[in-house]
């Protein structure tokens, strides 16, 4: 029982992280219509930039005020000077450019910081575990990676169903010409809304920093994942951003820690092994066959 | 100390292979070495110390290898085996080059090997040396100087026997060299294996297995994961409180000096099996050493290791055939003593041209700048091969 706790603790955390990048890229998808390949470069930014500070300073504060900061100006830098030509043109178009400005901001950070990965330290308040039960103890960073998670997300909640901001936001999603019809500054929305997505997307990474490895190509290894998580949540909905990367973490944690055992029972033990490994690692995929069969648009779409 | 080296070489050479040596001499043109290798990605450090070295030793032998002079020409793969295949046909039609090295990971090195032993080039690995090229299908033109891939996981899992530990829990990437890892390290492992786990090798998040190894209780774990991979491992390993109850067992790919760096305190504690580390005390393995971070200013990897004693099995070769490489036989009796004196003590050629070597037991411990470092404890196996070697008729 512990363990199945755990576990589904473990698969919430991934779902978590996999959200922050998710919402960012759903909500320039939505909105702006761009598909941005780069976002993963974003996050890589952000890791790198608190990363960087906090070998610097030695300060947590200053490392998380660094990440974010770097994230969301390069991402309005991205934006003024890249994007903003290719609204107008087709995607594949898109996809080609913002691949390019994937190669730019790798081989940046080679130049910056060196081929070697970074090293990063937990924050000393966050380190060691909280026993949650007798004989379930759980790393507190971990516990304060979903807090951060699931309060941004109220965060998002209130911002763009509360808010005047949030309410253009909204229309950007489903109405563009009408609200740029109606006079709104519609670049200057988009600018921040990438912004934004940039600054959750640097969250993200300077989250990652201290779990897994700060290096050159980072945000491509997960941008997949986040993809997968855009497509089964509907693209341009952060509450399906929400409700898809909870999906997929839990299910992709859970199949990976159930599946060997479960399939150990019916058949021999290295054999049960692979085929489990495989089964796994198609899970997640699998799962967004099923959604885009069932629902051809995603769990919540946006242009409903 | 280098006339010595050089000396050293061509006199070796000179009692292998007395009819074709010819004495060294200084050629008008030099001598085209192409080394193909990933320099950019997640994988790009290793290619660059592999480069790098390779390059310090040419730059202290004054630019010549073996008294032949010798011009590096490289090229970075970036992981692909598609772009290393354009590569090596361009090294070999353009710039007629006979003699590649470089290769950093083993499905390049399938992209790559078989394009130039079937030119009739020669290919010396400084790195990835799969079963392919080990057995059956062994070839006159392939050598390696670093390792046979199983042996890595063969030495960790003699060193876990040596260690005492009954129970392992051991892991790997679900892909070609993750399972030879498992079947390596289940060759020598003599005690019960209680969890095998296969992950993703695009998996960043491995919570999920940690909870798995806490149910499991094994004495100790063994796990496969190449860079970046490694080290979100070891982070969340120790994240999870397993490093103090459940010591780790490690092949060296999975802890070279710049893991090391990234992964921190978390480190210490954890036994590595290696064919060499900084600290080994011979001549040329403290020249070496000493060399590369005075120029490099960083702590040479294993990567770095390999490209210098690579760049030192070519300069013997070189020395004994006097610079020649048109003629594959004589480099190959010219190679095949090995007389150079590697950063590693003891090297032999095995009857697959495969490395003989002894294996270590490193373990990470405070160094003297109260920083981790890999310090070398003992040795594992002597004198050790490849299981492969038999299937090679050469």
């Amino acid at each position: 029982m512990g363990l199945l706790l755990e576990q589904l603790l473990n698969g919430l955390q991934l779902g978590v992280m996999l959200f922050l990048l998710a919402a960012g890229l759903t909500l320039v998808f939505g909105i702006m219509g761009v598909i941005n390949l780069a976002h993963g470069s974003l996050y890589m930014v952000g890791a790198f930039a608190s990363a960087w500070v906090a070998t610097k300073t030695g300060s947590a504060l200053a490392a998380l005020a660094a990440g974010l900061a770097a994230a969301a100006l390069t991402g309005m830098a991205v934006e003024l000077l890249v994007l903003r030509r290719l609204y107008a043109r087709d995607h594949l178009d898109q996809v080609l450019a913002t691949f390019g400005l994937i190669l730019f901001f790798n081989q940046g950070m080679v130049l910056l910081f060196g081929r070697q990965p970074l090293f990063v330290e937990i924050p000393a308040a966050l380190r060691g575990a909280v026993e949650l039960a007798p004989g379930l103890p759980y790393p507190a960073y971990r516990l304060a990676i979903i807090a951060v998670g699931l309060l941004v997300a109220a965060g998002l909640y209130l911002l763009i169903q509360r808010t005047r901001t949030g309410m253009l936001v909204r229309a950007g999603a489903t109405h563009r010409e009408m609200v740029r019809a109606l006079g709104v500054d519609i670049r200057l929305l988009y600018t921040l809304v990438f912004g934004l997505g940039a600054l959750l997307a640097g969250l993200a990474g300077l989250m990652a920093g201290p779990i897994f490895s700060v290096q050159v190509g980072m945000g491509e290894q997960i941008l997949i994942m986040t993809f997968v998580v855009v497509v089964i949540g509907g693209i341009g909905s952060v509450r399906g951003a929400l409700a898809g990367a909870v999906l997929v973490g839990l299910v992709d944690t859970l199949l990976r820690a159930y599946l060997p055992a479960a399939l150990r029972g019916v058949m021999q033990g290295p054999d049960a092994d692979a085929l489990a490994a495989g089964l796994a690692s198609m899970g997640v995929y699998l799962l967004m066959a099923v959604v885009l069969l069932l629902r051809p648009r995603g769990l919540f779409p946006a242009h409903a | 100390m280098i006339e010595r080296r050089g000396f050293l070489g061509a006199a070796g050479a000179l009692a292998a292979a007395p009819f074709l040596a010819r004495p060294a001499r200084a050629q008008g043109t030099a001598l085209k070495i192409g080394m193909i290798t990933t320099l950019s990605g997640p994988g790009g450090y290793l290619g660059q110390d592999i480069r790098d070295a390779f390059a310090l030793a040419l730059e202290m032998q004054g630019g010549r290898l073996g008294n032949t002079p010798v011009q590096l020409l490289v090229e970075d793969d970036a992981l692909k085996p598609g772009q290393g295949k354009q590569i090596a046909e361009r090294f070999m039609k353009n710039e007629k080059i006979k003699l590649l090295t470089g290769v950093v990971f083993s499905n390049v090195l399938g992209a790559v090997a078989p394009d130039v032993l079937d030119a009739g080039g020669i290919y010396v690995s400084p790195n990835a040396s799969p079963s392919t090229f080990a057995g059956r299908e062994c070839h006159r033109n392939f050598w390696s100087i670093a390792w046979q891939n199983d042996s890595l996981h063969e030495s960790a899992g003699q060193a876990a026997v040596n260690l005492g530990y009954k129970k392992m829990f051991i892991l790997a990437p679900n892909y070609q060299a993750g399972k030879d890892a498992i079947t390596g390290f289940k060759r020598l492992y003599k005690g019960e294996i209680v969890g095998e786990v296969y992950t993703r090798l695009d998996q960043t998040d491995y919570a999920a297995e940690m909870a798995q190894i806490r149910a499991a209780q094994p004495d100790a774990v063994y796990q496969f994961h190449p860079g970046g991979l490694g080290i979100a491992f070891l982070k969340q390993y120790v994240q999870a409180g397993l490093s103090q109850s459940i010591p780790m067992v490690l092949a060296e790919p999975s802890m070279d000096a710049t893991t090391l760096g990234a992964v921190g305190e978390a480190a210490l504690g954890i036994h590595v099996t290696a064919h060499w580390n900084t600290d080994f005390p011979n001549e040329a393995n403290k020249r070496f050493v000493s060399a590369f971070m005075a120029k490099y200013n960083r702590v040479p990897t294993y990567y770095a290791q390999h490209g210098y004693d690579t760049a030192l099995a070519i300069g013997a070769a070189l020395a004994g055939t006097g610079g020649k490489v048109d003629d594959t036989e004589a480099f190959r009796r010219a190679m095949l003593p090995a007389k150079f004196e590697s950063t590693r003590g003891k090297f032999a050629f095995g009857p697959n041209q495969h490395p003989v070597q002894d294996w270590y037991l490193v373990r990470v411990e405070r160094g003297a700048d109260g920083k981790p470092a890999l310090v070398t404890k003992g040795r594992v196996l002597e004198n050790h091969g490849d299981a492969y070697a038999g299937q090679c008729r050469l």
